[in-house]
């Protein structure tokens, strides 16, 4: 082997472990009794594990593969270590909850480990290309997975509907990459860059495929206009599925963005700052105020995932600025980690309290929680403060940091808008924590091992790490991008 | 790991201790979680005594310091750093003292979930004393900010029939003023490049017309705790429905932390915009000061009226420390105090025979001096302490506050004119309308119910929770001068300091 060839592989080793390994599960998984797919899930716990370990090995060194293509450096082993996680988390909550759904399908976990592929795949493009490699590999398996409750009809919708409008997206991401080969004979997001002010280049094509990209990625992050699904897939796919999917297609889609906007279109910020300005503010707006109206709280989680999105879109306000992009970078990751860490908390309680068919996602089934599972109720209480942003939690932190960065770039107004939309989240963010704590009922419950880990290591870290941040602040601000 | 035995780290997070314990308690050991909680804020309060001795009241500087570097935005270091100085030293005897005697009075009164119930009050005067003692804005803010977690739970578990509401109404409100005091400190930080109190104020520098604004944006956060007129309407709610305890921190502490806010940081960081809007914010105090007394007097609940006398009080403060000289800002403090020790001990007052009678209503009384004299008598004590009879606290502060404004109202200075001084005045003359109108009703006259005929008067557990205020009351009245002098130094230098940078700032 070449030398180069083997530095590629050594850069994407990773993706490889974790595929083969997947690929190796699919045969195995067939040997397997009905009854102990457990082992399945195991197999796929410890090829994430073991996959962490690789990641977490090579920090350090960045490396470069096939040709500039794939970029193995500090800001995707962040997101990889991230991803990592939040799948182990996926498979926990899954483990007990798929056998009361009545899913017995246990290429859940080898779907899982696809899409957490192609999620890591997506955080290492360099390339237009490879990002829309990766932005399918990742979203193929979700489709799947959404809808993997079959013959449960608000499943198969939610597949249906994820697909229909994520094949559309794609299109329009391919759309904008090829507007964008036309306008600078390149796909490479150090070629984009360097192609800007040549006699060929032309700058309206750039502009229009800048904008379909933002659109397509945005489609991936839930951003307002492009939210639509959202509501109904979240709602739909199963619990498992809908947690991991908040999580990892939102970290997949930001570490896209954040790349292709810093790294290839710093010089269109004049004209993209405006567009990214309004897209996070209707983005906070709409979703926190839409979140309002929901008593089923699958809709409601879905609806305040979307107002997250708008929260972390507005790091990325500023991103054209030279001395914020890296605030920029910084922030988005650190925010990430807050929003899994709490979404897990909040998303593990959501399935502990849901019964078949169904049944025990309505905000009302939550009465009586702080009295009869003070613990559950414990984790669920913090999620919400964290997702309002209320001192000391991870939440707060990460908001500050995203504040933090808007003001830097000086946007003040926008910055308004996210903390007064903060206010109007603390109002259904509350009602659940009323709910479970000063209204009486009889709160049904499944206790399980798993769920009430994830539930706690997630409550726990929130709070913990919010107060001893500094590890991640540091962790997250050497993620700096760069071109290779 | 030196910080950690610092007195003030010590005094602030010691509570924890306690949370720590109870957690590791079953739901059904009420009785060891009273005590874990009582004898851990007791021990906070003999370590805040320990504070209060090795505080050096004659210098005006932060004392006790504890600054280490907690974590690192950008280039930006956010410290943990606490401090202590006249402004803040009575606040933190205050707190500690309250808070033991609020959770003996909470003996009998809560019986249900009383873990969960101490683990939130302890967690509450951690956030309290942290709001107190902290000097970097990132780091007081996240303390300002906690407090309202565990009384959200307080007022909306432990509270009356319309809790929910009351509590999220606190919530949402509160935490309106404070976001948009969020942006401030950030932008305050990015410009300044620094969180640090000493060292913002040392830079200073800020121009006026921004001034204005980070002023007004700080003081919506403030004003919204103290309360100020018009932003009190949550108040009257949370007080009503918040359990006795609950009600006596409330008032004697949370509002305090807004009167705190104004002089720590609002007085100090925009010196010009604090002299330009002093009459705005003065005007405001003194429509508080007679609105509150107006509305007390067409109460019927008692706790409503106590609850909108805070409004009249807290008006008295404001005007006192926007006097911006050193007796109004001198009687602010020590009204500050005042109203938590009166006021305090007029909630638990009513918390008594709200345990007795289960109402609140002033007509379903009348006569109790007969059948409950020593309850009479110290609620006659502490009500006419409210009201500034001479010879008790209310008096001290009040008068030293009118000085002050009076004083401010020469021309060229901070209020320009005598009026607010004169019409403050007249809330002296209806606070003791209201509050001896409130009397009558209560104790004087005949028995008129006959459920009122055998109620019991107060046991030893109930006069030792009132007894140490009473003293501080006669203490405070007769001789104020160690409290002024506690704070005295402090309050000179930051009054000097306010006039010479708004004399600087002058085109």
């Amino acid at each position: 082997m070449s030398s180069e060839l083997w530095v590629s592989m050594e850069a994407i080793l990773p993706l490889i472990i974790l595929t083969l390994w997947s690929c190796a599960l699919l045969l195995v998984d067939v040997f397997f009794l009905k009854e102990r797919k457990g082992v399945t899930a195991l197999l796929a716990g410890l090829g994430l594990v073991v996959t962490l370990v690789v990641v977490i090995a090579k920090t350090g060194r960045p490396e470069v593969g096939f040709g500039g293509m794939v970029v193995a450096d500090d800001f995707s082993n962040f997101l990889s270590v991230l991803l990592l996680v939040s799948g182990l988390a996926g498979i926990a909550l899954a483990y007990d909850y798929l056998e009361r759904i009545e899913v017995k399908h246990s290429e859940y976990y080898i779907l899982l480990l696809f899409a957490i592929t192609g999620m890591m795949l997506m955080s290492m493009s360099a390339d237009l290309i490879m990002i829309f490699l990766a932005l399918e590999l990742l979203s193929i398996p979700l489709y799947v997975l959404a809808g993997i409750a079959v013959p449960k009809l608000a499943s198969e919708e939610a597949s249906i509907k994820y697909f229909l409008l994520g094949a559309f997206s794609s299109g329009i991401f391919v759309y904008g990459t090829a507007l964008i080969y036309g306008a600078t004979g390149t796909t490479s997001l150090r070629g984009i860059t360097a192609a800007v002010g040549t006699p060929n280049f032309d700058l309206t094509l750039l502009l229009v495929g800048s904008g379909l990209i933002l659109v397509g990625l945005g489609f991936k992050v839930a951003v307002v206009p492009f939210h639509m699904w959202t509501p109904d897939v979240y709602h739909g796919a199963p619990t498992a599925v809908t947690a991991f999917m908040a999580v990892g297609a939102k970290a997949a889609g930001f570490a896209a963005l954040l790349r292709v906007f810093i790294l290839a279109f710093p010089s269109l910020s004049t004209n993209l700052t405006p567009v990214l300005w309004a897209l996070a503010a209707l983005t906070m707006i709409l979703g926190n105020v839409t979140a309002i109206a929901q008593r089923n709280i699958k809709r409601m989680l879905a609806y305040s995932s979307i107002a997250h999105a708008g929260y972390i879109l507005m790091a990325l306000v500023p991103y054209g600025q030279a001395s914020v992009s890296s605030s920029s970078v910084a922030s988005v990751l650190f925010y990430l980690v807050a929003y899994a860490f709490t979404s897990f908390a909040a998303w593990a309680v959501v399935i502990a309290v849901e019964q078949r068919e169904d049944k025990g996602l309505e905000l009302d089934d939550y009465a009586g929680m702080g009295r009869k599972y003070p613990a559950l109720a414990a984790v669920m209480a913090v999620a919400m403060l964290s997702f309002t942003g209320v001192p000391p939690t991870l939440g707060f932190v990460g908001k500050f940091y995203l504040f933090w960065t808007v003001m830097q770039g000086g946007f003040v107004g926008l910055a308004l808008i996210g903390v007064l939309t903060s206010l109007v989240s603390a109002y259904y963010y509350l009602r659940v924590v009323v709910i479970m704590y000063m209204r009486d009922g009889e709160p049904l419950v499944r206790r399980e091992t798993w769920l009430y880990l994830t539930a706690c290591i997630a409550a726990v870290g929130t709070v913990l790490i919010g107060i001893f941040s500094q590890p991640l602040f540091e962790w997250a601000s050497q993620a700096v991008l760069k071109l290779f | 790991m030196n910080f950690l035995l610092n007195p003030l780290t010590l005094v602030t997070f010691f509570p924890l201790l306690g949370v720590l314990v109870i957690l590791f308690l079953r739901p059904e050991q009420k009785n060891a979680a009273r005590w874990v909680a009582l004898i851990t804020s007791l021990v906070t309060f003999v370590i805040s005594l320990a504070v209060l001795i090795q505080f050096r009241p004659a210098d005006f500087a932060l004392q006790l310091v504890v600054k280490v570097p907690w974590f690192t935005v950008a280039e930006w270091v956010i410290y943990f750093h606490l401090g202590i100085d006249g402004l803040s030293i009575l606040m933190v005897l205050l707190t500690t003292l309250l808070l033991a005697l609020s959770i003996v009075s909470t003996w009998k009164a809560v019986e249900d979930r009383v873990k969960e119930f101490m683990v939130f009050f302890l967690l509450l005067e951690v956030g309290m004393l942290g709001v107190f003692l902290a000097q970097d804005l990132f780091l007081f803010y996240i303390f300002w900010e906690f407090t309202l977690v565990p009384m959200y739970f307080l007022i909306g578990i432990w509270g009356g029939p319309n809790r929910m509401y009351a509590a999220v109404k606190f919530f949402l409100y509160t935490m309106a003023g404070s976001i948009l005091m969020l942006l401030a400190i950030l932008w305050l930080g990015i410009q300044q490049g620094t969180f640090e109190m000493p060292e913002l104020i040392a830079k200073g520098g800020i121009p006026a017309n921004l001034q204005i604004w980070l002023f007004l944006a700080f003081a919506i956060a403030f004003a919204i705790k103290v309360p100020m007129w018009p932003l009190h309407s949550w108040l009257p709610d949370a007080h009503v429905e918040a359990p006795t305890a609950g009600s006596v921190i409330l008032a004697g502490i949370l509002l305090k932390m807004g009167t705190y806010g104004f002089l720590r940081f609002n007085l100090s960081l925009f010196p010009q915009a604090t002299m330009q809007l002093a009459p705005w914010i003065a005007g405001l105090a003194v429509i508080g000061i007679l609105y509150g007394a107006a509305v007390s007097y067409a109460q019927k609940d008692v706790k409503k009226l106590v609850a909108y006398s805070s409004v009249s009080h807290l008006g008295f403060v404001m005007l006192g420390l926007f006097a911006l000289n050193a007796q109004g800002v001198q009687g602010g403090i020590l009204q500050m105090v005042n109203h938590g020790i009166s006021t305090g001990a007029l909630f638990l007052v009513v918390g008594m025979i709200y345990e007795r009678r289960h109402t609140r209503e002033m007509d379903a009384f009348g006569g109790l001096w007969k059948v409950m004299p020593v309850y009479a008598v110290l609620t006659l004590i502490i009500s006419l302490s409210s009201m500034g009879l001479p010879g008790l606290n209310g008096f001290v502060g009040e008068f030293t506050i009118l000085l002050g404004a009076w004083g401010a109202g020469q021309p060229g200075a901070s209020l320009g004119t005598p009026w607010f001084a004169g019409l403050a005045a007249i809330g002296v003359i209806l606070a003791a309308v209201y509050i001896l109108f409130m009397f009558q009703k209560l104790f004087l006259g005949p028995v008129t119910k006959d459920e009122n005929r055998n109620l019991p008067d107060l046991n030893w557990r109930e006069i030792v929770t009132l007894a140490p205020l009473i003293v501080l009351i006669f203490w405070i009245g007769l001789y104020p001068k160690p409290f002024f002098d506690l704070m005295g130094p402090t309050v000179n230098h930051l009054v000097a300091s306010i006039q010479s940078a708004a004399v600087a700032g002058l085109p």
